[in-house]
């Protein structure tokens, strides 16, 4: 499984409003586990599993608030996944607290799960048991281990949900790999540190959302015009102004996009998975660094807060190229000059303070050497430098968007970012009936060229072509429309918060096509 | 030896007559005696008359936004903290736009030594009002005169229990010198308000209108006296005490960040073997 559904399939209620609340969720096949003591209530029917989770509770694990332990037994014994995963974990977890705790939490566990598989007949679950072990993390800490295996060494922020939990991951790794995290006074000053402590020589990062990120868009401009390099995290959530901050939406394509004064070159991932995330944080450090440009790393509030197992990720697959100059490399640079016009538009990365040689920059449009000019000869061969000579270059580097499914489809779905896992599940239910394909795109700017993978021309060959976004404008189509000319025969959007749910979608996607 | 001619930078474009051009001599003099090379340092500047200083120098600067030096200085500082970084700004840079920062350096007690070259004007704008302009003071801009009070900076800085606060005049360059002289080696976060007649904006505050007011603060004075401190602070209008008003040992900011204690950011090696087989103990963690 690759994404959420609309359906529950086991609610466990501990008060009534769970039951009045979600009972119209549940899945043809769905259970509700509740205990007629706790609620003072009893339900009928095929669907209700009544567990006297107190009564266990206190019989097996001595106190009432051991119910929790046996409802997650009752869960597992409902899914058939037997006793050795839990025991595992209570040992690791609950160890320092004495075996008599430990044991007590396994007699509560048992007692919910010998239950279970006594009463509930009529459970249907099967659940493919895994035969290697697997990673289990979250976007906002595949961002996090991915700038520190990336040699980030600084990160500065204002909390802003959904990207606050990047920062709290990277704090907790502070003292270990050797990084400064700064909770900045406010948004302004977490970029204008970053870019500082980038300046002097470390590499650095910061993170927000849409909100934050309006107060960054001066400070991204002074990172273009200096040629700092940045990565910036930006968790999309449901916007205008302060919006539905808990919520979902792919709201701020365009304004990660547009944000910020002036032309400049910019790079924006969109990562669908902590497994994507985890390798384009690395992608976007080393484009940052190699070409002093900011690059984003767009997200959102589903892919934030949600939990995924993955295989191992692999660290050697990193690049780690250090493009600064130090020392005694830098002072052997005669006539050092930090914003020097080269073939590819990129100038010596000097550290300041580590030789003789002056590192100069300025928020002013600036000569070679770094010092303010009004000149316009300078002006224009700061701009063909700056903004055309590494923008050809860096399209270069971006990778073309996945394709999963039919070769030659009638069908083409189209997106970006978070619903790489709801379009490819879709993909799998409804390709029994249509011949299907998805493009998805982590990369979406600039857009890959199509010399390695034609996606323009698919989608030309293509009956049906569905562009799908979590937002209420269609920005990455029109982003497409924009760079390519290419216009979307159907649009599903979503904007009320939610994610996409993969059995809605499918059926969305069957109505297109009937 | 560094000698005053390493340090020449572009001509400058203020106006002639404006205080700005004694507080570069007085720096100026001041890295020679007390023999910081150009490269040893670094200026973070933002954008007004002020904001250009660094231009007409020769020194490792980073020009940035308007109000917005004391976070990029913030940065550099813990990127580097063996480098001196001076924070030079603008009254209306460091006090208007980029106030709030400038709270929050000195809670953090940062190493920054912050120059604000306060003519109580917009100097590059052409002459509206500064949050440091007197109350009443008519510009194009303020037709009324004034109506917001004045801000006091030394007053606000020891009420923040500001390290270092001090303040002195353009037209006293060997006090001048001795101010930037102390705080920049003044361990921690340091407020130097350098009074600035701006000739061509600002007809209020001029030369003369400074001359008959400052005053020197005696030997008698003693700057760690935090309530007597509060007490000059407040002084101002018929007479104006230039001199280190407030002076305390707190801790640094970088003292006190565990992980650069011992060892600025930029000495830590990354991408070396050691590094790479640190990380995956973090990946591990999540099987
Ligand atoms: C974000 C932003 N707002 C406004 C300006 C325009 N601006 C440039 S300098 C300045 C004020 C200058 O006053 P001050 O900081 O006191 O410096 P001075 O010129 O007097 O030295 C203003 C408003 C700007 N550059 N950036
Ligand atoms: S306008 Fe005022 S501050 Fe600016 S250069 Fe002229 S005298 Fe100096
Ligand atoms: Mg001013």
């Amino acid at each position: 499984m690759t994404s959420s559904k609309s359906t529950i399939d086991i609610l466990v209620a501990l008060d009534k409003e769970s039951i009045s609340t979600h009972e119209a969720e549940l899945a043809t096949q769905g259970i509700i586990v509740y205990d007629q003591f706790m609620l003072k209530e009893r339900y009928y029917g095929d669907r209700f599993l009544d567990i006297p989770l107190i009564e266990l509770a206190e019989k097996h694990g001595r106190e009432r608030v051991m119910a929790n332990t046996v409802a997650v037994g009752a869960v597992l014994g409902m899914l058939g996944l037997g006793t050795d995963i839990f025991f595992g974990i209570i040992e690791d977890t609950l160890n320092k607290k004495g075996s008599e705790i430990v044991k007590l939490n396994k007699d509560a566990f048992l007692a919910g799960y010998e239950f279970a598989v006594k009463r509930c007949l009529q459970c249907a679950f099967t659940v493919k048991p895994q035969n290697k072990p697997r990673m289990l993390i979250g976007v906002n800490e595949a961002i996090g281990l991915g700038a520190i295996a990336s040699g980030c060494k600084f990160y500065s922020a204002y909390p802003m949900t959904p990207s606050t939990g990047i920062m709290l991951y990277v704090a907790g790794k502070a003292k270990e790999y050797g990084i400064v995290v700064e909770q900045a006074e406010d948004e302004i000053a977490a970029i204008n540190m970053a870019i500082g402590a980038s300046y002097a020589g470390v590499r650095s990062m910061t993170g927000t959302s849409g909100g934050g990120f309006a107060l960054m868009v001066e400070g991204l401009s002074l990172a273009a015009m200096t040629e700092t390099p940045i990565v910036i995290a930006l968790a999309q959530r449901p916007a205008p102004a302060t919006g539905l901050p808990t919520k979902t939406e792919q709201g701020d394509l365009l304004f990660a996009l547009h944000g910020g004064h002036g032309e400049f070159p910019r790079v924006i991932f969109a990562p669908g998975s902590p497994e994507q995330a985890f390798y384009l944080t690395n992608k976007a450090f080393d484009i940052s660094q190699r070409y002093q440009i900011p690059v984003f790393i767009l997200t959102d509030q589903y892919l934030s807060d949600s939990q995924w197992t993955e295989g191992d990720f692999d660290i050697n697959k990193f690049v780690h190229k250090d493009y600064r100059i130090r020392g005694d490399s830098l002072e052997a640079i005669k006539d050092y000059r930090r914003h020097a016009i080269t073939e590819d538009g990129v100038s010596p990365f000097g550290v300041p303070g580590t030789s003789t040689r002056l590192i100069i920059t300025d928020s002013d449009e600036h000569d070679e050497e770094g010092h303010i000019t009004e000149d316009p000869e300078i002006r224009v061969s700061m701009v063909d430098k700056r903004l055309f000579k590494k923008m050809g270059l860096i399209k270069k580097e971006i990778s073309p968007p996945l394709f999963y499914g039919d070769e030659k489809p009638d069908i083409v779905l189209f997106g970006w970012g978070s619903t790489y896992g709801v379009m490819k599940e879709v993909v799998d239910i409804i390709s029994r009936h249509y011949k299907i394909a998805m493009f998805h795109f982590s990369e979406v700017f600039p857009l890959p060229s199509t010399e390695m993978l034609d996606y323009i021309g698919i989608l030309r060959g293509a009956k049906k072509t569905i562009c799908i976004e979590n937002n209420a404008t269609g920005q990455f189509s029109r982003l497409i429309k924009a760079e390519t000319g290419y216009e979307f025969t159907h649009h599903i959007n979503r904007f009320d918060g939610k994610p996409f749910f993969a059995d809605l979608l499918a059926r969305r996607i069957d109505g297109i096509n009937r | 030896m560094v000698s005053i001619d390493d340090f020449k930078g572009k001509t400058p474009a203020w106006c002639p007559g404006c205080g700005n051009y004694s507080i570069l001599r007085a720096f100026k003099e001041t890295l020679v005696e007390l023999d910081i090379a150009p490269h040893e340092f670094t200026i973070v500047s933002g954008i007004g008359q002020a904001g250009k200083f660094p231009h007409y120098l020769r020194c490792n600067t980073f020009n940035g936004l308007h109000g917005r030096t004391l976070p990029v200085a913030t940065g550099i500082r813990l990127a580097n903290h063996r480098m001196p970084v001076i924070a030079v700004a603008g009254d209306g840079d460091c006090y208007g736009e980029g106030g709030n920062h400038l709270i929050h350096a000195i809670r953090r007690n940062i190493g920054v030594k912050l120059f604000v070259h306060d003519n109580q004007i917009y100097g590059l704008t052409k002459g509206q009002a500064s949050p440091t302009s007197m109350e009443g003071v008519v510009t194009k801009n303020q037709p009324f005169g004034v109506l917001s009070g004045q801000l006091n900076p030394i007053a606000l800085a020891v009420a923040l229990d500001c390290s270092f606060v001090a303040r002195s005049f353009a037209g006293d360059i060997i006090h001048l010198k001795q101010m930037m002289k102390e705080a920049i080696n003044h361990r921690g976060f340091a407020l130097l308000d350098i009074l600035q007649p701006c000739v061509t904006f600002n007809k209020v505050n001029t030369y003369e209108w400074y001359r008959q007011r400052v005053y020197h603060l005696g030997d008698n004075y003693d700057p760690k006296d935090r309530i007597s401190a509060f007490e000059k602070s407040l002084e101002w209008g018929e007479r104006i005490p230039i001199g280190v008003i407030y002076e305390n040992k707190r801790q640094t900011f970088e003292e006190r960040i565990p992980v650069i204690k011992d060892r600025p950011l930029i000495d830590h090696e990354i991408f070396t073997e050691g590094w790479r087989n640190s990380l995956q103990k973090a990946l591990d963690e999540f099987f």
